[in-house]
């Protein structure tokens, strides 16, 4: 396994070229996974030929097909962005390339990010790595299937209620979602704009630290991005002191039982290294769900009005106006994107908003409250990051409610807008599975050090291709 | 049919939006440009590209900020930002960002020709594109889709066409001034939506229609007086007034009652996730209210250490434009009661027309300096509102100097003496009461240029020459 230092230390010794790790993640890239949406190797030839220095030089980084690339399709894994290039790069991309990263390509994501299995794609779904009749996870499927097969070092997806840790889970890798406001949302595709944040996969903490240091930080085009300083996310020697971490124990419910034997495993190898441990009580934990329904489907009914085919997009040729429209919508979205906006709509109605969005807006700050008292007496939360390890292609795709279960573990990080990041516990069977941890806000540089420490402690030992 | 004769108390409200006098849009760095070229000033935000966030600018902020304190609102702390979702093709990301239930500004008044009107809120939005409607198609325009706006609403305290258009008046003379907005209706950065209803005195509230494609003060008052006369003819036919939106022709002055049936739209309202509560601290609002004028009531009291009477000061401080010129002349002319006198008489039966304080204030200068008689005065201000010229050009061509050089006097007194033997013989013989009659004949000979008292010495001199 390579982490982005090391292959930094081989440019430098000469071992290596860029290009010469940019063709092995190229030839990586197998079509049968589909990871991709589209492939730039054009553009991340000419990123190598601008030799940009930085924290990311000549590392190759998927991008999750959401998140605009100037002059790249960005297609959402929708029909009704057919044909939509973006004149302009979302603030994380400018980032990258100042950093001298270079792009793979655009990766595969159920439509809008709306899924946890990367199977409700307009492009059709992506495959887990370590087996292919298993779903890779959702919605960021394509960016962790691209990292877990090597064809990128590091990628972003974006993570609403658990869109990045929970394909991190499934295939073997490292997954953060950060505090909201912590990078810049300018140039995601909104989903729920106020769960939405940008999300790194990688191999492991480290390289996910460096990612951070460079996304992270105000950005004035996103009003919602925090000034708070950058820390040096990618120092993880030594954890911090005495740190004491939360069992949840409502967390530890309705989850497969080998699933609980793995994250034991961590946690006594933490208490090895001296860290404490106390069980919690977080009794909303069981409203996470439809809390998570009501508002991320609330915003994306006012998110996703405006994919009408008119300006951009798949453009349907209909009898007068409103009929244009309405076959650019029947026909660009899919199924499970038209039942999100009819919900949305619905639950912000004025017979209606009173019942549902207000309520679940309500039950949101509980769930908040819940979270802040709890860390008055431990430094972070240790979870489960998955309740199973991938579940087969087809088994949910006609079942919402029960697409939407994993979303338990991880959506309540999105309600309160506090960090999460989940890697890997070990494997079950030839499947590797997750554990998480959730934080206080703006704790990302210690949540990375307990991964580290894991790390170190319990190695994994799942990765493909000689990752 | 004229509703003062008839039971029937109209009760009016009015919505105004009023285009903020930024030189960028509210939530991008595009340029606020009026009649550029089509979709020159165009970016990913205003045009609502996937992927693009709102950024607040700051100087709409400070010019809602200041609308609010010029009428006297309470400026709130904090306010919120909502989307208010509803589908037509100018709307470019299918919702609008308005403020909902948490406006930046509320509850406050102005005088409006002595009477209270209540502002019930100041909240900013977003424009719509525009549209551009030919034959067989429609263009959109997205210049100006984002441009800054305000809307500011009053309690339904109007209770006359005239008035509407008084408080109109008023409120565009105010943002005008403060520099709040351009407010030139023609070019549409001042439009009004009244909303009206009728119940006979003493009654209920009626059910009210709103009034929209307003493009002028006249368009308002014709409007708002047909509409009366609409609902208290189906009252009068024992009628019930619906619920309408009412379409005013300014070409044929006729209303019509548009989109009857009772379809209110749900837009949906829920906060802007895109944009934090807006918060403001107090300084900035001290910052802002040290860069306001004075409100009337403080004007008021300010004229009547200048020494005008109580009532004088009422009618000039209630006045914006009034008020502006009766301080923009101070400066110029230190003269408070005269000035208010030009104003109360001259200025306002000319109906507060909008003339440069300098040459207001030059008249005056020559009135009281002697230059010119007071009525020349009058004639050179009515001249100066017509041609736009400086009063000392008029009083040159129409050759308005007073005559003061007594000799050239004495000699038309002579003459007036000599042409009208009959009545100088009376007034010699002591019929003292001709003197009116000499004074005006050679006023009359001066072509009013003389000084009246000056004459009459002349005259009496004369009488006792000769």
């Amino acid at each position: 396994m390579k982490t982005i230092l090391e292959y930094q230390e081989k440019f430098r010794k000469g071992e290596i070229s860029p290009l010469d790790l940019l063709s092995s993640c190229l030839e990586r890239i197998d079509p049968s996974l589909n990871a991709y949406i589209t492939v730039t190797e054009e553009l991340a030839r000419k990123g190598l030929e601008k030799s940009t220095e930085g924290k990311l030089k000549g590392i190759p980084v998927a991008i999750k097909d959401n998140i605009n690339i100037k002059g790249v399709p960005t297609t959402c894994a929708s029909n009704v962005l057919k044909g939509f290039i973006p004149p302009y790069s979302a603030t994380v991309i400018e980032r990258i390339e100042k950093s001298g990263g270079i792009f793979t390509g655009k990766t595969n994501l159920d439509e809008f990010g709306m899924g946890s299995s990367t199977e409700r794609s307009y492009y059709g779904p992506s495959k887990n790595p370590f087996d292919p009749t298993k779903v890779p996870g959702g919605s960021s499927g394509g960016s962790a299937v691209a990292v877990a097969m090597g064809s990128a070092v590091i990628s972003l997806g974006s993570d609403t209620g658990g869109s990045v840790r929970q394909p991190a889970s499934y295939c073997g890798l490292v997954g953060l979602k950060p505090t909201y406001g912590r990078v810049s949302r300018y140039g995601l595709v909104a989903f729920g704009s106020s769960l939405d944040q940008i999300g790194i996969i990688g191999r492991n903490a480290e390289d996910v630290g460096i990612m951070l240091e460079v996304i992270a930080g105000y950005d004035p085009k996103d009003s919602t991005s925090s000034e708070k300083e950058v820390e040096n996310y990618s120092d993880l020697s030594k954890p911090f002191k005495n740190i004491k971490i939360g069992l949840p124990e409502e967390y530890f419910k309705q989850i497969n039982t080998e699933v609980h034997s793995s994250v034991m495993k961590i946690k006594k190898a933490l208490e090895k290294e001296g860290i404490s441990f106390k069980s919690v009580s977080l009794p909303t934990t069981d409203y996470i769900i439809p809390t998570y329904q009501v508002i991320s489907y609330a915003e994306a009914s006012s998110n996703l009005a405006r994919y009408d085919g008119v300006r951009y997009g798949l453009w349907a040729n209909g009898e007068n106006f409103r009929d244009t429209i309405r076959k650019a919508r029947d026909e660009g979205f899919l199924p499970e994107v038209k039942r999100r906006i009819l919900v949305g709509t619905f639950v912000l109605s004025s017979e209606a908003i009173a019942e549902y969005y207000e309520r679940a807006d309500l039950i949101r700050r509980l769930i908040t409250r819940e979270f802040n008292e709890v860390f008055k007496e431990v430094d972070c939360l240790l979870t489960p990051a998955t309740p199973t390890p991938a579940f087969p292609i087809g088994e949910r795709t006609d079942d919402p409610i029960r697409m939407h279960v994993p979303d338990r573990l991880t959506a309540g990080a999105n309600l309160s807008g506090i960090p999460a990041v989940v890697a890997p516990a070990g494997m079950i069977g030839k499947l590797p599975i997750g554990y998480q941890l959730i934080g206080k806000h703006f704790d990302e540089k210690k949540l990375l050090s307990i991964v580290r420490l894991v790390e170190e402690n319990v190695p994994f030992k799942g990765f493909l291709n000689g990752f | 049919m004229d509703f003062k004769k008839t039971e029937y108390k109209p009760t009016i409200g009015i919505e105004v939006h009023a285009q903020l006098k930024t030189t960028t849009k509210l939530f991008c760095g595009c340029p606020v440009e009026f009649g550029g070229r089509a979709n020159a000033n165009v970016c990913p935000i205003c045009l609502g590209l996937p992927g693009a966030l709102p950024s607040l600018n700051k100087k709409a902020v400070e010019l809602a900020i200041k609308a609010g304190l010029a009428l006297n609102c309470e400026i709130n702390a904090k306010s919120i930002f909502a989307r208010k979702n509803y589908f037509y093709p100018d709307l470019p990301k299918g919702y609008q960002i308005t403020q909902y239930r948490f406006p930046i500004a509320s509850s406050g008044e102005i005088l409006v020709e002595g009477k209270k009107i209540r502002i019930k809120r100041v909240h900013l939005e977003e424009e719509s594109a525009k549209l551009i409607h030919e034959e067989d198609k429609s263009l959109v325009d997205y210049n100006r889709a984002g441009l800054p706006l305000i809307e500011i609403v009053t309690e339904p305290d109007i209770d006359s066409p005239d008035m509407a258009v008084a408080y109109l008046k008023t409120l565009q003379k105010i943002l005008q001034f403060e520099e709040i907005s351009g407010a030139v209706m023609a070019r549409g950065e001042f439009r009004c939506e009244p909303n009206i209803s009728v119940s006979k005195k003493e009654g209920e509230l009626g059910t009210r229609t709103e009034v929209k494609n307003l493009n002028s003060f006249r368009g308002v008052k014709n409007s708002l007086l047909s509409e009366i006369e609409r609902q208290i003819g189906i009252l009068e036919e024992g009628g019930e007034v619906e619920q309408a939106t009412i379409h005013y022709s300014e070409k044929t002055h006729k209303t019509w009652a548009a989109r009857t049936k009772e379809e209110s739209s749900d837009y949906r309202y829920f906060p802007e996730p895109d944009l934090p509560p807006l918060l403001l601290d107090t300084k900035w609002i001290e910052e802002v209210k040290s860069s306001i004028g004075e409100l009337p009531l403080k004007k008021k009291e300010k004229f009547m250490k200048l020494g005008l009477s109580e009532e004088d000061a009422v009618i000039i401080s209630n006045s914006v434009m009034a008020s502006r010129l009766m301080e923009e002349t101070l400066k110029i002319v230190d003269a408070p009661v005269e000035i208010s006198k030009w104003i109360l008489r001259d200025y306002r039966s000319l109906g507060e027309p909008d003339i440069p304080a300098k040459d207001f204030a030059g008249m005056i200068q020559m009135v009281i300096e002697g230059k010119i008689s007071r009525n020349a005065g009058a004639e050179v201000f009515a001249e100066m509102v017509k041609t736009e010229k400086s009063p000392e050009e008029i009083v040159k061509e129409k050759n308005l100097s007073k005559i003061s050089d007594s000799e050239t006097l004495e000699q038309m007194v002579r003459e007036v003496f000599e042409e009208n033997p009959d009545e100088s013989t009376r007034f010699k013989n002591g019929e003292k009461k001709l003197l009116g009659f000499f004074i005006g004949q050679v006023m009359k000979k001066t072509g009013g240029k003389a000084d009246p008292r000056e004459v009459s010495r002349l005259v009496s001199e004369y009488e006792k020459k000769y």
